[in-house]
């Protein structure tokens, strides 16, 4: 087996064509998806028998904040690649990863408040959830700070890549200290559906829905992923071919 | 070459030692996060409530949060002057491993400033209503906490390094971070307070240390010389 396709894939021209190959066909299937998704759970799906209509921000919820906390390991992975090899269309996957990672916590975070407000009464709680939540929330921003402090691209490069990879060791010991602060203070944590088990046909507009927030998330790091690689290779010959036409 | 080369635990040690004389030629470096810490603990009784029960209740947060924020803004001249005036350059060109010199430059400001800031820490949680008795079980967690904290925060100080307006970028980055020693080091205290064992928060406590030592270093070396590009 050759690998001349995988390393094509550190080409900023070639990876800017595919991008915009691959784009459509992500965005159409998550569309799709996500279309069925929200059908299936918001209207065909029965209401909870202890929480109505009110769980159903779960298949918005649901899906972001697991993708708040996979875009980061994503994002980190990409960044280690691109620090350890020096490729610099890795370093753009992490560039382009932290915006949406950052997007997907705040959104998982405003629909838990959401859910906060009609089922605990009140927007905000110190749930071990929303706080880590918060926390993964305030790392995003503080790499994409220091992405945005530094003048020259290479050393915002670097220097970032350096603490995605802190992070991401550090993100399971801060969230299980979260869990285990809360369980001191608090008792019994507040449960999000208040059984641990899902019945069916919940669970089906559940997994749509993740998979058609994955591949959304997969079509919008495409688009980012063009744009920072025509800022980053602004320069070069090929940019002003593909401007041109 | 490398036969001549001295060993790094020697050369992390003469860095602990030079760091340590420059502190006492220069003692501001010494005295301001203590004098930090010492004011904004006052703000809390004049802010909250001069009542002692309140006080008590509240003082494992103000110490820790006020030796977080001091520990911190000590924490960006870590690595500034040296590498103003070129020594960090010095260092990664030496053929030493950057990685233990990073590690004796850390503990030298772990004794310059987490080790008074833990001694002080009973003297004002005293103040604060605490009983004397628990003045031991303060000054451990404190100390523990601001060494994870030093090491940990290496890393940003490294990452900031050359940047404008760093100290602010350096606790965003940091904080985050920082938060299982916050929980850990307060829940420890708050038992040491109650007269309980504090003993399972102090072992997890000790855990980020032996973590964050052994870890932070490296990332702290890659950091330097990225900055150094």
């Amino acid at each position: 087996m050759t690998w001349t396709w995988f390393h094509r894939l550190g080409s900023p021209p070639y990876i800017y064509r595919l991008a915009g190959i691959l784009t459509p066909w992500f965005g159409w299937l998550a569309g799709v998806l996500l279309v069925g998704a929200l059908y299936d759970g918001l209207v065909i799906a029965p209401p909870d028998y202890q929480q109505g209509d009110g769980f159903r921000i779960m298949y918005v919820h649901v899906p972001t904040a697991w993708l708040s906390l996979m875009i980061y390991t994503w994002m980190a992975v990409a960044a280690a690649v691109g620090l350890i090899w020096r490729i610099k269309v890795a370093h753009a996957v992490a560039a382009a990863c932290a915006p949406i990672g950052a997007s997907f916590t705040a959104v998982a975070l405003l629909t838990g408040m959401l859910f906060g407000k009609p089922m605990w009464g009140t927007y905000w709680v110190w749930d071990p959830r929303l706080t880590s939540e918060l926390l993964l929330l305030f790392l995003y921003l503080g790499y994409m700070g220091l992405r945005s402090s530094f003048d020259d691209l290479q050393r915002a490069d670097r220097a970032s890549a350096v603490l995605a990879i802190v992070g991401v060791v550090n993100v399971p010991i801060v969230h299980f200290s979260v869990v285990w602060w809360n369980s001191l203070h608090q008792g019994s944590s507040l449960s999000l559906t208040g059984k641990d088990t899902i019945a069916t046909p919940m669970l089906i507009p559940l997994l749509l829905s993740m998979l058609g927030f994955t591949l959304y998330f997969v079509a919008v790091l495409l688009v980012r992923l063009r744009g920072e690689v025509l800022r980053r290779e602004r320069a070069a010959s090929w940019v002003a071919e593909v401007v041109a036409t | 070459m490398s036969d001549r080369l001295t060993p790094p635990l020697t050369a992390a040690r003469l860095v602990v030692s030079r760091d340590l004389l420059l502190a006492f030629r220069r003692p501001e470096q010494l005295v301001h996060p203590l004098a930090f810490f010492v004011m904004v603990t006052t703000l809390f009784p004049l802010s909250v409530s001069p009542e002692r029960a309140q006080l008590r209740a509240i003082a494992p947060g103000v110490l820790w949060v006020a030796a977080l924020l001091a520990a911190l803004l000590a924490l960006d001249f870590l690595f500034r002057d040296d590498a103003q005036d070129g020594t960090l350059e010095q260092y990664a060109l030496s053929g030493q491993s950057l990685t233990w010199l990073l590690l004796g430059k850390t503990a030298a400001h772990w004794l310059l400033t987490g080790l008074p800031l833990s001694l002080m820490a009973p003297l004002m949680g005293y103040t604060l209503g605490v009983p004397m008795s628990a003045g031991a079980g303060i000054m451990v967690t404190v100390a523990l906490g601001s060494l994870a904290l030093s090491f940990i925060g290496s890393i940003g100080a490294a990452l900031t390094l050359g940047v404008r307006r760093g100290g602010v970028l350096l606790s965003i980055l940091i904080l985050p971070l920082a938060v299982p020693i916050l929980i850990f080091g307060s829940r420890a205290t708050e038992l040491a307070i109650r007269g309980e064992t504090y003993l399972a928060p102090m072992e997890l406590l000790a855990s980020v240390v032996v973590l964050s030592f052994t870890l932070a270093p490296l990332a702290a070396a890659a950091a330097v010389r990225i900055s150094l590009e």
